[in-house]
């Protein structure tokens, strides 16, 4: 298909969804009394209660159901799947890479954002350092996978190096490595690009939160003779934990789920695989539903408690307030 | 150009960025406790944290041979610049046969309905949710929101049997749309890839998020708005339209700002439901497909990264303060 077709086609299919939905509304106005609520309801609810069925909780049922199959989808195997995530020593790297995600990047992210927000919070022109270090957030990790891998770039020693971290590291008078390969510290490199990306996230969020401190409190403590770091750890901190949790929450659960940095940069080999790319490559490369879905579920499960700290979180947010 | 960090949640009302500004530090406060050793420490980081994406520029303007042997930052002493790179990675050449043109018009064809669509049906599900309640409307509005924990990885293989195999017994999703009289194999092509199921797939994750953003605001609109126009007898139909629809443009906007970038940076949803053909992968399929095969191509591999990245760093900078709302409220997006 020809690129102008295919924006015809786009085109064509978002008229038909208005044109279809202006009708229903059209003929569904024109009834009369009691039908109409009832109706409306119908129609304002079906089609996205239809497709949360459909694309959500039914899938998720079955997902579960075949995690206790095997390979093809039809025996049941019971938690043959389960104990060959757990029990295989070749699997250990991808559930030690992904506990190291974990951990290292919300801390790190979290920790620089802070750092910037505070320090920003006493500048006067704060606007354009914001912007930019907010603006990985607006890139794929596909992108940054790209822009950082120019970054890693490794030549022979022989030749110039083009990477930057290579040709630092030369011009420091050291012999650059292979950095996607050099285990174990490629998985560290990795989750710098994820940390490039988060930073901003924390800074704007824990930004807003210290602008809300009340301004009593912080005069009232400095009054007391807070500076510095008693200012920050005494009244500064204490302050936004709540929202310092959310933010560390929120990038574990984005962590769990990476996916595409790994697999643009090392498709999971030299020792860098994780959980959301071992499920892929099991559902779709190997063609084993069995453990592809029992790693999806592994990952249903790791996510839920640290949304529901999330959400208890938010809660008490909301009524402190 | 600002971030606008207090009242960033003034439209989708989530509590931890909803922090009402209570006037923070007084400017002479601020003043008094700057310091240039604090201000060159953020200076030093944003320009740390810009030079990866402007080595990225500065690669994809160099002519091949330079971006290959020297390094980016060379350019100071030899500053020599082409736009032959992005000639040949959009339309193809030796290395890149066909280009990344199709592939970028793809991500487009995929990205608007993939944004249009759940954001119309979730503003009509949260309309009903919080003004045409039902003895069980609130507990729907509860197990819409708790459906955010579901990671999409648990709906990738069931969906894909659902679109070529079918479920049940029933006939897949492809022959149903195939079977439409006219449109149906223009939609999707016998024997063939097609962008519906992209389409389908990125409605269905959208919902959640964007059906809970949309109640929030939405209930918050006066009640009598909707009084007064049931009492001048206009119909569920006519107030959605005259009422909800103009009154929601901010919230509206912040979503489909928030979603269409979500789609078009995409990668897992387009690998699984459009492959890596040509027909209807999107550009960030290409690109990570190619990192490996022309990796070493710098000057081609860094010029197509910036095309796909060129996208969303222009809604970025051109409606920032939607952008940074929409980011924020939908950061926990699974």
């Amino acid at each position: 298909m020809g690129n102008a077709s295919k924006l015809a086609l786009m085109a064509s299919v978002v008229l038909v969804f208005f044109g279809v939905l202006l009708l229903v509304f059209f003929l569904a106005a024109r009834t009369k009394g009691r039908v109409q609520t009832p109706l409306a309801r119908l129609i304002f609810l079906g089609p996205a209660a239809l497709l949360l069925l459909i694309g959500l909780v039914i899938p998720a049922v079955q997902t579960t159901y075949q995690s206790f199959l095997g390979a093809d989808g039809k025996n049941m195997v019971g938690l043959a799947n389960y104990s060959w995530i757990f029990g295989t020593e070749s699997n250990w790297v991808f559930l030690r890479n992904t506990a190291i995600w974990i951990v290292v990047t919300p801390i790190f992210s979290t920790v620089v954002g802070l750092v910037l927000a505070l320090l920003m919070d006493r500048m006067r022109r704060e606007s354009l350092p914001k912007s930019l270090i907010f603006m990985p957030m607006a890139i794929s990790f596909v992108g940054a996978s790209i822009i950082w891998g120019l970054i890693y770039e490794y030549r022979d020693p022989a030749e110039t190096q083009v990477g930057l971290l290579s040709a630092f590291v030369s011009a420091f008078g050291f012999t650059p490595d292979n950095w996607l390969l050099l285990q174990p510290w490629n998985t560290f490199f990795l989750i710098i690009i994820m940390v490039w990306i988060q930073v901003g996230f924390a800074m704007v969020v824990l930004s807003a939160a210290i602008k809300a401190i009340p301004m009593d409190v912080t005069e009232a403590a400095m009054l007391d003779g807070a500076v510095g770091w008693k200012l920050f750890s005494k009244v500064t901190v204490p302050m936004i934990r709540g929202t310092l949790v959310v933010v560390l929450t929120t990038i574990a659960i984005g962590v769990l789920k990476v996916f595409d940095i790994v697999r643009t940069m090392t498709n999971g080999n030299f020792g860098t695989q994780v959980l959301s790319n071992e499920m892929y490559a099991q559902a779709f490369v190997q063609f084993d539903k069995g453990r592809g879905s029992a790693l999806a579920v592994v990952l249903f499960v790791a996510v839920i408690p640290l949304i529901a700290y999330n959400i208890v979180q938010l809660r008490k947010e909301q009524s402190i307030r | 150009m600002s971030v606008e960090t207090p009242g960033i949640a003034a439209a989708t009302e989530k509590p931890l960025i909803a922090a009402p500004d209570h006037g923070g530090m007084s400017s002479a406060l601020r003043r008094n406790l700057s310091s240039p050793w604090a201000t060159g420490f953020v200076i030093v980081l944003t320009v740390l944290w810009t030079i990866p994406t402007l080595g990225l520029l500065v690669t994809s303007l160099r002519p091949a041979d330079q971006a290959n042997s020297t390094g980016w930052w060379t350019i100071l002493a030899n500053p020599i610049f082409t736009f032959d790179n992005y000639q040949e990675v959009l339309t193809g050449g030796e290395t890149i046969p066909g280009g990344i043109l199709p592939y970028f018009i793809n991500s487009f064809v995929i990205s608007i309905p993939a944004a249009i669509i759940p954001l119309t049906l979730a503003l009509m599900a949260a309309y009903a949710l919080a003004w045409v309640p039902f003895k069980f409307s609130n507990a729907m509005f509860l197990s819409i929101f708790a459906l955010q924990v579901v990671p999409l990885q648990m709906a990738l293989l069931p969906l894909l049997q659902l679109f070529n195999l079918g479920w049940f017994g029933l006939p897949p999703l492809r022959t149903l749309v195939q079977d439409i009289p006219l449109l149906g194999t223009w939609i999707w092509p016998t024997g063939g890839t097609s962008f519906m199921p992209l389409w389908i797939a990125h409605s269905m994750f959208a919902l959640p998020l964007a059906i809970f953003l949309l109640h929030n605001f939405i209930a918050q609109l006066p009640r009598d708005l909707f009084e007064a126009a049931r009492v001048d007898g206009a119909s569920h139909f006519l107030i959605f339209r005259r009422i909800v629809l103009p009154l929601s443009v901010p919230a509206i906007a912040s979503f489909a700002i928030f979603q269409f970038l979500w789609v078009w940076n995409d990668l897992l949803v387009g690998l699984t439901f459009a492959g890596g053909t040509v027909d209807v992968a999107p550009i960030t399929v290409y690109l990570s497909n190619i990192k490996g095969t022309y990796g070493s191509s710098l000057h081609l591999i860094t010029a197509g990264a910036f095309i796909a990245i060129i996208v969303p760093l222009i809604v970025f900078f051109s409606l920032q303060r939607f952008f940074v709302r929409g980011l924020l409220a939908g950061s926990v997006k699974g």
